[in-house]
């Protein structure tokens, strides 16, 4: 497999998690905003944070309102990570790496571009945007669903994986970064609304109500919903679950060879630093300090990566 | 009598009888599910992805290539007639190829003049004595062929660097047989999807000296940005080999080698879609960001095939074609079955005074132009567009060929009033190795989709068909 095809592989299916990550942000982002009796607005910057954009959204607007916000994390120009963006990046690495795919994927590929740049061709009115939303993520999954169904299990798909984990480990610590103060431990307001709408938000936000209510019955606390996210190894988008995925695809890939590579090493560093402890461990290392060196981590594996498998060099 | 030849319905508006079996069906159609199914096509070729970039916008673009739901058909035996003309206009680009590389016979014979060969821009002085793996330089041609009457066909380009199409014709069929099963169960239709299986096993057998086991075969393309790079990916895919570009690639250890995930893999048999100009920036042009540098180093020492070899533009240079009739007697002892377009060499005064009075009724070529650009067609310009290129002729005589406006063969596509006739050409495919030639029965009819319009070409509006060669 050439080096460039596992980097085209790896960037397409990086686009297509972040696409559909950003997506369920605005959902989640819309229906906070709905259903709070604070100013709507208000909950639009944590959601341009979550998915890292809030610095080039004020580059460019002066203030954060939901028609801009929605606008930006969709379909603005100026970002490379909307929506819209991501989709034709994805597209883009998938037309380069075209032989490496099979066509059913290809075309779910084709189609899904098609119809994002028809339906994000201008302003999403407000009341369009629910349909929208949806029929993206359907659409980016079933790229997903014909993933599974046809790819050939070997290297490529092992690329294909590494690059969804990654995003994904990456979308979950941002999302627990932006909102960690809402899930500390803490004495005041406990069990008030406002936190239980929070809460509520943190876990829709990462598609895990209902994994939430299997695993905990319908008592939100701050601690279960961290752990769940963090260590929960069933959960399909938490911390562990994701690193978990990346450590396996490394090792396939690593099949063969005696000495394990670079990146394999890091990523087992990061599970047994972060992910091998108790939750009360992780309130008392720190829950902001940990999420953050997890971030960092994340990025360093991403480029290790890069080096072993010779994306570019 | 019609002025022009239809390929259904002759001069007389009697129906040929390859077309039989499908004017019966045609018949029975409802117009409107017609239509829908001319939609359903594009449709399906939007989805797969089948598009051509267009070149000079600010953001490459890419397009659908119209496709026309009627197919263009051939009868068997008029199949078996056209591909004996292929097969020994092929062979005689070979031996030619070989020929101006090494004793240079032809030249000395006064066949063809020196300077045609020597000051050729296409010429190659790298290739002097240079024979290439299993002695095949043109590993994939396609000769351009237009229709003028009942069975007599003209050649008029053969495309001996890197002739392009043939995922349509690949495509067209399948899109065909998707939408139309009915009809291929009516009609004995020749199948062509061969065609990926027998390239891969065409390049393989040209495997140079330096391989060791299964030869390794890729395909080189340019990028994602090139007119075809759909292609490139649609034929890699298809013969399950890797799709490389330049910055994967380097010379390693005496061989062409690909980056892979683990390291360097050397590389057979490169299928390059790139030009010769590209191919090796220590060779040719220093600024290639697209080929190997070294690669012609590695070539010449046995390293690697490169398809087409290097230098095999010269064959289809337009003013060498002018003498193909010449080169075939020259070099199988026969006379050419297929015959050429007659042509003027405007480096010839004589010609040229020819040439410079008949303008409005000619058409004017480039010696090393393609894809429709930089020529003129007479009778359809303006006083202007003549004026205009008239000074252009003045001025580089020796960069034009001039031949008569053929009347084209027109086979009937699916407009809004049914069918309407418009003129094509046909393209069919040539696969060269040690063990043979090989030709896919019929190939890629480009078809002019604006009324009385003689030209085919995608870049300029032209769209494409199925074409059948029926088993008789």
């Amino acid at each position: 497999m050439l080096g460039k095809t596992a980097n085209g592989i790896f960037w397409m299916y990086r686009g297509l998690e972040r696409a559909e990550n950003t997506a369920r942000l605005i959902e989640t982002g819309q229906r906070l905003a709905l259903t709070q009796l604070k100013h709507p607005d208000d909950e639009w910057r944590p959601v341009l944070q979550s998915a890292a954009v809030l610095d080039p959204y004020l580059a460019v607007n002066e203030t954060v309102t939901r028609e801009a916000a929605v606008d930006w994390l969709l379909r603005a120009r100026d970002n490379p990570s909307s929506v819209l963006a991501c989709v034709e990046q994805a597209r883009q690495n998938a037309r380069m790496v075209r032989t490496a795919l099979t066509g059913d994927v290809w075309e779910a590929m084709n189609a899904t571009y098609i119809h994002a740049r028809e339906v994000l061709a201008r302003k999403v009115g407000e009341r369009d945007l629910p349909g929208v939303l949806r029929a993206l993520r359907q659409r980016t999954a079933l790229v997903r669903g014909m993933t599974h169904g046809t790819m050939m299990r070997n290297e490529i798909y092992d690329f294909a994986r590494l690059g969804t984990f990654l995003e994904r480990a990456d979308n979950t610590a941002r999302i627990l970064d932006v909102k960690y103060y809402v899930l500390l431990p803490s004495t005041v307001a406990v069990g008030s609304s406002i936190d239980n709408v929070q809460w509520e938000s943190i876990l829709r936000s990462l598609s895990a109500r209902g994994g939430f209510r299997m695993q905990y019955g319908s008592k939100m606390a701050p601690r279960e919903i961290t752990h769940f996210l963090i260590l929960d190894k069933r959960m399909p988008r938490s911390l562990a679950f994701c690193i978990a995925r990346i450590c396996d695809n490394l090792s396939y890939l690593n099949r063969g060879h005696r000495a394990p590579t670079p990146s394999l090493k890091l990523v087992s560093q990061i599970e047994a630093r972060y992910l091998s402890h108790g939750i009360d461990d992780i309130f008392a290392f720190g829950l902001h300090e940990m999420i953050t060196e997890m971030l960092d981590a994340f990025s360093d594996l991403a480029r290790q990566i890069e080096v072993d498998y010779r994306f570019y060099e | 009598m019609s002025a022009c030849y239809d390929e259904m319905w002759g001069r007389e508006e009697v129906l040929r009888a390859p077309y039989a079996g499908f004017h019966d069906w045609f018949a029975q159609e409802d117009l409107k599910r017609l239509r829908a199914k001319q939609r359903e096509a594009e449709e399906i070729f939007r989805l797969t992805g089948i598009t051509f970039n267009v070149y000079g916008r600010a953001e490459a673009e890419e397009r659908l290539i119209p496709f026309d739901i009627v197919p263009r058909i051939i009868s068997g035996s008029e199949w078996a007639r056209l591909s004996r003309g292929i097969e020994q206009r092929v062979r005689a680009i070979n031996a030619f190829l070989h020929d101006i590389h090494h004793g240079q016979e032809i030249v000395k014979a006064g066949r063809v003049p020196q300077e045609a060969v020597a000051r050729n821009a296409a010429f190659l002085p790298h290739m002097i004595g240079v024979t290439p793996p299993g002695g095949v330089y043109t590993h994939i041609v396609g000769i351009d062929l237009v229709c003028t009457d009942e069975g007599e066909f003209f050649v008029l380009e053969d495309n001996a660097r890197t002739p392009s199409g043939v995922s349509y014709m690949l495509e067209n069929r399948e899109t065909m047989l998707q939408m139309f099963p009915e009809l291929f169960s009516r009609n004995r239709v020749r199948p062509v999807q061969h065609y990926p299986a027998n390239l891969r096993r065409s390049l393989a057998a040209c495997a140079p000296p330096a391989t060791t086991g299964d030869p390794v075969v890729a395909v080189l393309t340019p990028g994602i940005f090139n007119s075809a790079y759909f292609e490139h990916a649609f034929l890699a895919d298809q013969m399950g080999v890797e799709l490389v570009e330049g910055h994967d690639l380097r010379v390693v250890d005496g061989r062409v080698a690909m980056r892979t995930t683990r390291g360097y893999t050397p590389i057979d048999v490169l299928y390059r879609r790139v030009d010769d100009e590209f191919l090796d920036p220590l060779n040719f042009n220093p600024e290639s960001q697209l080929g190997v540098p070294g690669i012609m180093d590695v070539y010449r020492a046995g390293g690697i095939t490169i398809a087409n070899a290097p230098g095999t533009g010269i064959a289809d240079d337009k003013a060498i074609y002018s003498y193909m009739p010449e080169i075939v007697e020259f070099y199988t002892g026969e006379r050419a079955l297929l015959p050429n377009v007659p042509t003027w060499r405007c480096s010839d005064p004589d010609a040229m005074a020819h040439v410079l009075d008949n303008l409005g009724d000619l058409v004017v070529k480039e010696v090393h132009g393609s894809g429709g650009y930089g020529m003129l067609v007479g009778p359809t310009a303006t006083k202007a567009e003549i004026a205009a290129f008239r000074r252009k002729l003045k001025a580089r005589p020796g960069n034009y060929i001039a031949q008569p406006t053929l009347s084209l063969s027109t086979v009937p596509i699916f407009s809004r009033m049914g069918l309407t006739p418009r003129h094509v050409d046909l393209r069919p495919y040539v696969l060269v190795s040690p063990d043979g030639i090989n030709i896919t029965p019929g190939g890629l009819t480009r078809v002019a989709l604006k009324k009385g319009s003689l030209v085919v070409n995608s870049s300029q509006g032209g769209g494409t068909k199925d074409t059948w060669v029926l088993e008789d």
